[in-house]
């Protein structure tokens, strides 16, 4: 029953004076109008150290003092060739990481010849459909310097295979190789929707990636947990932290029963959450989380080390929170969402452009992107010392609430099964489609405030159609894409192709650990589309559960 | 928001998420929206084809098709599912598009026989009685 994931709302003990108004944050705590030392008196803030565990202040002792966190944008688009152009731009205006978009069919394991992806290649992100792709989006790109994020997750082994490829024909050493997959299957279910096979070998591939990247690519971080994108889909800030909680446990699970010691790979789990909303909650919400998350390892896991229990953290803001009216207001949010993000402690910050809630960001949004995170920086002394909100009496009494709330969540969800049950069988995306539908109905009503959404509108936004403006792909681009596979699928070794397709199918019948065959296969430059195929006859394709669970 | 009265047969209304695109936040807020306001309401899923969407229209005798679509893919999709208009029966059905669409594709979406278009942001309520007032003139000659 998704009723029963319903968060209970957190009242006052002492109820506020007579005739104000009362204040409950978007995760159901009411605000007091006043914190003094009184409601500290509990805390264990004193006491800790950042770098130190829990780790509530941060996951490194000199945190910015000694380097800033990682600035990446979110880019590609059409093809390798234009994805590497905007690239080398990005890398120009100071960017210190990438973060690829890929196209929607490579996200789903389509290639791009294939009729499923008509009208999709190259729209919303890259199109890869072999490794001779990869080779030209990173070509001239030092990756020792430039960290790589890839947003990929369905097709993630296949991509992540690829790109260890490319970087060994590249002549780069794989087993000092730094960069992230995203690699959240569990969340794909719940928004954002690139699954392709069923639960169950969907967690099972995400098992694989990581315990053959801990064997062969020991720095590289295979997995980034995403709050994000369940946050986007319309769970609250308590549920962002609590559900991305359960998924790592899910996937640390995966790995653990394999017989690989969790201590091999759970400092290489990464996070990734959203940013949107009140700048007090936000900032709570990330020390909590960070808190707990170290608590679950030491508790759940008996991990030590506490090198290992850091929360490592792209934060980034925050597709819900921006507006189509008035987008210049976007900018605004933007600042506030990237102060949050400094306040916050993330290690990578990747800030929605002010143009995203309706295009794909121009340079020119790119850069007010980028310059705001270096703004506060440069300008606004976020840098300049670790975990400036620490003893606030509010930020600690809500940093020790919001814990409290999400190990009770995280409680709720094990004690109804297990974050895999409740996906597999779509209580989770009932319940949180359920908020998203309130949210929508406070928003309409007033009662959620929104700027220039549903409060100081001008006459202008109330007459003016919402105009949204989708990127032109080029004709030419796309057909260069097709021609593209034609050359690839001519000029490479059809028996060896072939050879490792049959391979990769006896080894996912078999169940052992398919990214040795699939890094094969893609060196063979055997296509998405092709290996997805394969796995597919095995596996079969997942059947999305359609619940519409009336509200109470 | 008017409710339909209990003898009245409920209109039904079929949600669809053509193409790739995984975002659907919005159109089970649209589901949810269009239940409370007393319609009969399924919703296909994601990533569906338009030979799916055309026979689940025509399986189920919907009243009205919605699809919701933010990737930018409208205009190929609706000229995809106009093609089997008649091939599945459809083309008596209301037929309305939700999500992320340029205004200046607003009139070519209705060249094709889109009924009407409703771009992010729209009051659940606008659809809801845009719905019911305009169904009525249904099936359209």
């Amino acid at each position: 029953m998704a009723s029963q994931l319903k968060r209970k709302p957190v009242p006052l003990q002492q109820p506020i004076p007579a005739g104000m108004k009362p204040v409950v944050n978007e995760s159901g705590i009411e605000i007091k109008p006043l914190y003094t030392a009184d409601d500290i008196k509990d805390s264990t803030i004193a006491g800790e150290q950042p770098g130190a565990f829990p780790f509530t202040r941060g996951i490194h002792a000199e945190m910015y003092r000694k380097r800033w966190y990682t600035l990446r944008q979110y880019t590609g688009f059409s093809n390798a060739k234009a994805t590497n152009e905007r690239f080398q731009y990005l890398i120009k205006t100071g960017n210190t990481g990438l973060n690829v978009a890929f196209d929607l069919p490579s996200q789903c394991g389509i290639d791009s010849d294939d009729p499923r992806a008509d009208g999709e290649v190259g729209r919303v992100g890259m199109a890869v459909d072999s490794l001779r792709d990869f080779e030209i989006a990173f070509d001239n790109i030092d990756l020792d310097k430039i960290t790589v994020s890839l947003t990929i997750n369905g097709s993630a082994a296949i991509m992540i295979a690829m790109y260890l490829a490319m970087a060994k024909k590249k002549g780069f050493d794989v087993a000092g190789l730094r960069g992230t997959a995203q690699n959240d299957i569990l969340k794909e279910f719940v928004g954002r929707g690139t699954w392709i096979f069923p639960v169950e070998p969907s967690v099972k591939l995400i098992g694989d990636t990581i315990e053959y990247c801990a064997e062969h690519a020991p720095k590289y971080s295979p997995v980034s947990v995403c709050g994000y994108h369940i946050r986007e889909s319309g769970c609250d800030p308590i549920e962002e932290m609590a559900y991305a909680i359960c998924i790592a446990k899910a996937y640390i699970d995966e790995t653990v029963k394999r017989g690989v010691d969790v201590n091999e790979f759970v400092g290489r789990l990464s996070f990734n959450f959203d940013i949107f909303g009140s700048i007090f909650e936000q900032v709570a919400k990330f020390r909590a989380g960070r808190r707990l998350w170290a608590k679950v390892l030491a508790e759940d896991y008996g991990v030590t080390d506490p090198k290992l229990m850091g929360l490592r953290m792209i934060a980034g803001g925050g597709g819900f929170g921006l507006t189509i009216e008035q987008p210049e207001n976007n900018i605004i949010r933007g600042t506030m969402y990237a102060l949050i993000a400094s306040l916050s402690g993330c290690q990578t910050t990747a800030l929605c452009c002010y143009d995203e809630a309706y295009t794909i960001p121009t340079p020119k949004a790119q850069q007010i992107a980028l310059r705001t995170n270096q703004l506060l920086m440069e300008e606004g002394g976020l840098a300049d010392t670790v975990d400036p909100l620490a003893g606030s009496y509010y930020i600690e009494s809500l940093t020790d609430t919001m814990e409290a709330e999400m190990r009770k969540t995280v409680a709720t969800v094990d004690q109804m099964g297990g974050i895999k049950k409740l996906i597999a069988e779509g209580t989770l995306q009932d319940h949180v489609s359920q908020q998203a539908y309130e949210y929508e109905r406070k928003l309409e009503s007033g009662e959620f405030r929104k700027v220039g959404v549903n409060c100081y509108q001008t006459d202008e936004d109330k007459d003016a159609q919402k105009d949204v403006e989708m990127h032109k792909n080029s004709p030419d681009d796309l057909q260069m894409q097709i021609d593209s596979v034609a050359q690839v699928k001519a000029e490479r070794d059809d028996a060896e192709v072939q050879r490792t397709l049959t391979q990769l199918r006896a080894d996912a019948v078999a169940d052992v650990n398919l990214m040795p065959t699939i890094m094969d296969a893609v060196t063979a430059y055997a296509t998405v589309g092709e290996i997805t195929n394969v796995l597919a006859d095995v596996y079969g394709f997942y059947q999305e559960p359609i619940r519409f669970e009336a509200a109470e | 928001m008017p409710q339909a009265s209990e003898n009245e047969r409920k209109i039904k209304i079929l949600i669809a998420k053509p193409g790739l695109d995984g975002h659907d936040v919005g159109a089970k807020v649209v589901v949810r929206g269009l239940m409370e306001a007393g319609f009969e309401v399924i919703y296909t899923g994601l990533r569906k084809t338009p030979e799916e969407i055309a026979q689940r229209a025509k399986d189920e005798g919907v009243d009205v098709i919605g699809l919701s679509i933010l990737s930018g893919s409208h205009t190929p999709f609706c000229v995809r599912l106009r093609q089997l208009w008649d091939e599945y029966d459809l083309g008596t059905k209301m037929w309305i598009v939700g999500g992320n669409v340029p205004a200046a594709d607003h009139d070519a979406l209705k060249d094709i026989g889109v009924d009407a278009v409703f771009n992010t942001g729209t009051h659940l309520d606008v659809i809801a009685d845009y719905i019911r007032e305009n169904v009525s003139k249904w099936p359209r000659n």
